[in-house]
């Protein structure tokens, strides 16, 4: 009954994205005040509407009713309870009600904020929102009903894929799809504009804060995934370029840019039609996303529910959203040209440089995860194109960027001086040169790129203490900075951070894999080890089979490692579950594999050094993003008020 | 001029939508090689130490085989190995035929998961698998005791493709 109440709702839904994608938009054309106030009361309700449908279907999993599809091929009764609710997103049906539900509370969010966007603007975006709402509700409802009832229940479900069950994924899908549907919003501003022809300053301002939010969104998401495979994958890896991780990859790098050059837009008047262009593509790339992971055209590890009939609907979406959107800036786009002028060296020409980088970046993942499908369209045979390939292509595209991120703070609006710009970071380059220098001599001289990554990691990091340093003067001036410009700095000192964890921990990882008996040691990176016994368990769900390693320094006694091999009952598929010890200076990592029937265990050790720091530079991005969208100026819908010069 | 640039999303995003409609029509996992029921091409690959006597196209003669391409940076080939083990502890011989991979990552892949192959060839520029028409990764094929290719399965193996498919094929094979 609750199901059916859930599928009526979504229906109902349906009904109110009608209204709310085209009366408001004749409302605005004809400044008729009545119509566009629909928009809000529609926004509204249709997330009070999805809400009701996602509750219900959640309802479905917690009591297990095994007569909806869905919860029979995904659910099972001896399934912990936070992977029972987790489970409602963890399959393909439930995933696309959580993205309708994530693009409704955007929507709604908008009409809530949004009380001093001009009132055409307003309705605009929201009937945009509710257009992109339209499409999302038709398809789940037509394609991919997650109420559907079975003839006959069965008497328990197929349960979720054992790998899923851990509570970094159980949180990955919801953060990943704030971040991707957030971009929804951005583009729904992008086309709302080019409706009205007008794209000012207060236009770019109104953007900023949405992007920030679905950008700091997408940023946790990536970083919880990527964790989630370091920890659980078992192999000490924590990224792939697998077609779908570039898909979520590709709308960062884009939002990351939109970011920059809505800057310009707001500041300085220029890059408008660029930036509006950016906020259109930026949600492409969120389409195209769900488009490869749900259509099978590309094969990947994580592709899911691969259904030729939903790939078309998806794709047929992708093209008409996006289509349209780009049907309007070929035509407002070339009215959109900007007051603002500017040299090259400038703080506008340094992000403009961000901007060329970050793009021809996602252009070349695009091209990456694309390739084989096209040189298979082109009957040119099919081909496969690996992390060589983007590793080459990737990491010296990054290498001029974080170069000039440092300098680029630094550089004035208009026209700067970069030589005394660059003067002004002798130090920062001295530190920078220190740390390369001093990695290279007593670390590694076998590779000197992994030295030169830690340097720029310095560089970066400095630059940007610095660049606080002069701004603030004082530390009470330290404590006045805005915390708009907080973010900044938090953002650009995350990246440092996180990017001095890749480095180290693609070039320096210690790896040891041996059969150990109980009662041996054995020695990984100045740490004693011995390997005490193993013993059966019995989870909730699954058996598991727990070695204890005993981990000792110099003599004393620094922590045990467990880890587990699992075996779940349903399905009979086993896991690894490592066992971390996470320290500043690097994670010492055990797995436990299988006996070798001598008494002996196959035992695989690493030391992954500073791996923390990317998660802890991540994590710091993403404090940048909340602390800058907390700063009231930021959200500040009056343009250019005296504060906000200031701050800029 | 300007105008046309404004233009260009629009013929890019024309250019992608045909290319994903034909795609959709198309299963990756499913491609015809024009190697089935030809002998497997004739080669002698070192081993990933780069020593002689990897694995050559003679070996293939009197039993029924598999041939496994894979590498280490691909991680659908992480994703079959176990699968892999589970079918070399059945006693049916797989051969490798490592593509483009360094010596230390391949070797590191192997220590790391298990080593399910009777014999691995290295082939560091790829020639071998353009011979066999590899076209992605991991790929497996089934030969006969006459060395002759009988099937071909593109990307990993799952539990279910070697139940309902491969495993048939070799025990017909094996009947033979």
């Amino acid at each position: 009954m609750i199901a059916e109440f859930g599928h009526f709702a979504l229906t109902l839904a349906l009904a109110v994205a009608v209204v709310q994608s085209t009366l408001p938009l004749i409302g605005a054309a004809r400044g008729d005040a009545g119509l566009m106030a629909l928009a809000p009361a529609g926004a509204m309700a249709q997330f009070g509407l999805v809400a009701l449908a996602f509750g219900a279907l959640m309802h479905a999993y917690i009591v297990s009713d095994f007569s909806l599809a869905a919860v029979a091929q995904n659910s099972h009764t001896a399934k912990p309870m936070l992977y029972k609710i987790a489970g409602t997103w963890g399959n393909h049906e439930g995933s696309m009600l959580l993205w309708a539900l994530i693009l409704a509370l955007y929507g709604a969010a908008v009409a809530a904020f949004g009380g001093n966007l001009r009132d055409t603007l307003k309705a605009r975006v929201i009937a945009v929102q509710g257009a992109i709402g339209f499409g999302i509700l038709a398809f789940i409802l037509f394609t991919s009903n997650p109420f559907a009832r079975l003839e006959s229940a069965p008497f328990d479900g197929q349960s979720l894929n054992p790998l899923l069950q851990d509570p970094g994924l159980a949180f990955h899908p919801p953060l990943l799809y704030l971040g991707y549907v957030g971009l929804s919003t951005t583009f729904s501003f992008a086309v709302a504009a080019l409706i009205e022809g007008k794209v000012d300053a207060a236009w770019a301002r109104w953007v900023r804060p949405w992007t920030l939010a679905a950008w700091g969104f997408l940023t946790a998401g990536i970083t919880l995934g990527s964790w989630w495979a370091y920890y659980e994958l078992g192999w000490g890896g924590w990224w792939f370029w697998d077609p779908v991780e570039n898909a979520s990859f590709m709308p960062w790098l884009a939002a990351t840019a939109l970011l920059h050059s809505a800057i310009v837009a707001e500041k300085r008047d220029a890059l408008k039609a660029w930036t509006v262009f950016l906020a259109i593509v930026a949600f492409a790339l969120s389409l195209l996303g769900t488009f490869l992971v749900r259509s099978g055209v590309l094969t990947s590890v994580h592709a899911f529910a691969s259904d030729p009939t939903r790939g078309v609907y998806i794709l047929l979406f992708l093209v008409v959203t996006v289509g349209a959107a780009f049907v309007l800036f070929a035509w407002r786009g070339p009215t959109l040209a900007g007051t603002g002028r500017f040299d090259p060296v400038s703080r506008e020409g340094a992000l403009l440089i961000n901007n060329f980088g970050l793009t021809v970046a996602a252009a070349s993942i695009l091209l990456g995860t694309l390739y084989p499908l096209f040189l298979d369209v082109l009957g040119a045979g099919k081909v496969s194109v690996g992390a060589p390939y983007f590793q080459r292509v990737f990491i010296p595209m990054m290498v001029p960027m974080l170069l000039i991120m440092a300098v680029a703070p630094m550089l004035s609006w208009r026209s700067a001086n970069a030589g005394r710009a660059v003067a002004s970071l002798k130090w920062a380059g001295v530190i920078a040169f220190a740390v390369g220098f001093g990695v290279w001599l007593s670390i590694d001289r076998a590779s000197a790129l992994a030295s030169f990554g830690m340097a720029l990691a310095a560089w970066v990091f400095a630059a940007t203490v610095y660049e606080l340093a002069t701004r603030s003067r004082t530390w009470r001036g330290l404590l006045r900075q805005p915390r708009v410009s907080w973010g900044m700095t938090l953002a650009h000192a995350g990246i440092a951070i996180a990017v001095a964890g890749m480095t180290a921990s693609s070039a320096w990882k210690v790896e040891d894999i041996r059969v150990m008996k109980p009662g041996e040691t054995t020695e990984i990176s100045g740490y004693q080890i011995t390997f005490t016994n193993v013993v059966d368990l019995r989870g909730p769900n699954y058996t598991a089979m727990r070695g204890t390693f005993e981990v000792r320094s110099g003599g004393a006694a620094v922590t045990t490692l467990q880890p587990e091999k699992r075996i779940y009952d349903v399905g009979r598929m086993p896991t690894t579950e490592a066992a971390i010890r996470p320290t500043v200076l690097g994670d010492l990592y055990a797995v436990i594999g299988d006996p070798d029937g001598q008494g002996g265990y196959v035992v695989r050790l690493y030391f992954n050094p500073l791996v923390a720091w990317m998660w802890t530079g991540a994590l710091i991005m993403v404090l940048g993003a909340g602390l800058s969208l907390s700063d009231r100026r930021a959200r500040a819908t009056r343009p250019l008020d005296a504060s906000a010069q200031a701050a800029a | 001029m300007r105008r046309l640039l404004y233009l260009l999303p629009i013929a890019l995003l024309a250019a992608l939508g045909i290319a994903f409609t034909v795609g959709l029509g198309r299963d990756p996992q499913k491609l015809p090689s024009v190697l089935l029921g030809k002998p497997a091409p004739s080669f002698a690959l070192p081993s990933i130490d780069g020593s002689a006597g990897g694995f050559a196209s003679t070996e293939l003669k009197g039993k029924v085989s598999l041939i496994n391409v894979w590498a280490s940076w691909c991680p659908p080939c992480r994703v079959e190995h176990p699968i892999l083990m589970d079918i070399a502890k059945s006693g049916i011989p797989i051969y490798g035929i490592n593509y483009k991979d360094k010596p230390e990552d391949a070797t590191r892949f192997l220590a790391n998961l298990g080593n399910p192959y009777v014999g691995i060839g290295a082939d560091r520029d790829g020639k071998v698998a353009i011979d066999f028409g590899v076209y992605g990764y991991p790929e497996t094929f089934i030969t006969d005791r006459d060395g002759i290719i009988r099937y071909k399965h593109v990307g990993p193996i799952n539990k279910l493709d070697w139940e309902r498919t491969l495993a048939p094929i070799v025990q017909e094979l094996m009947r033979k």
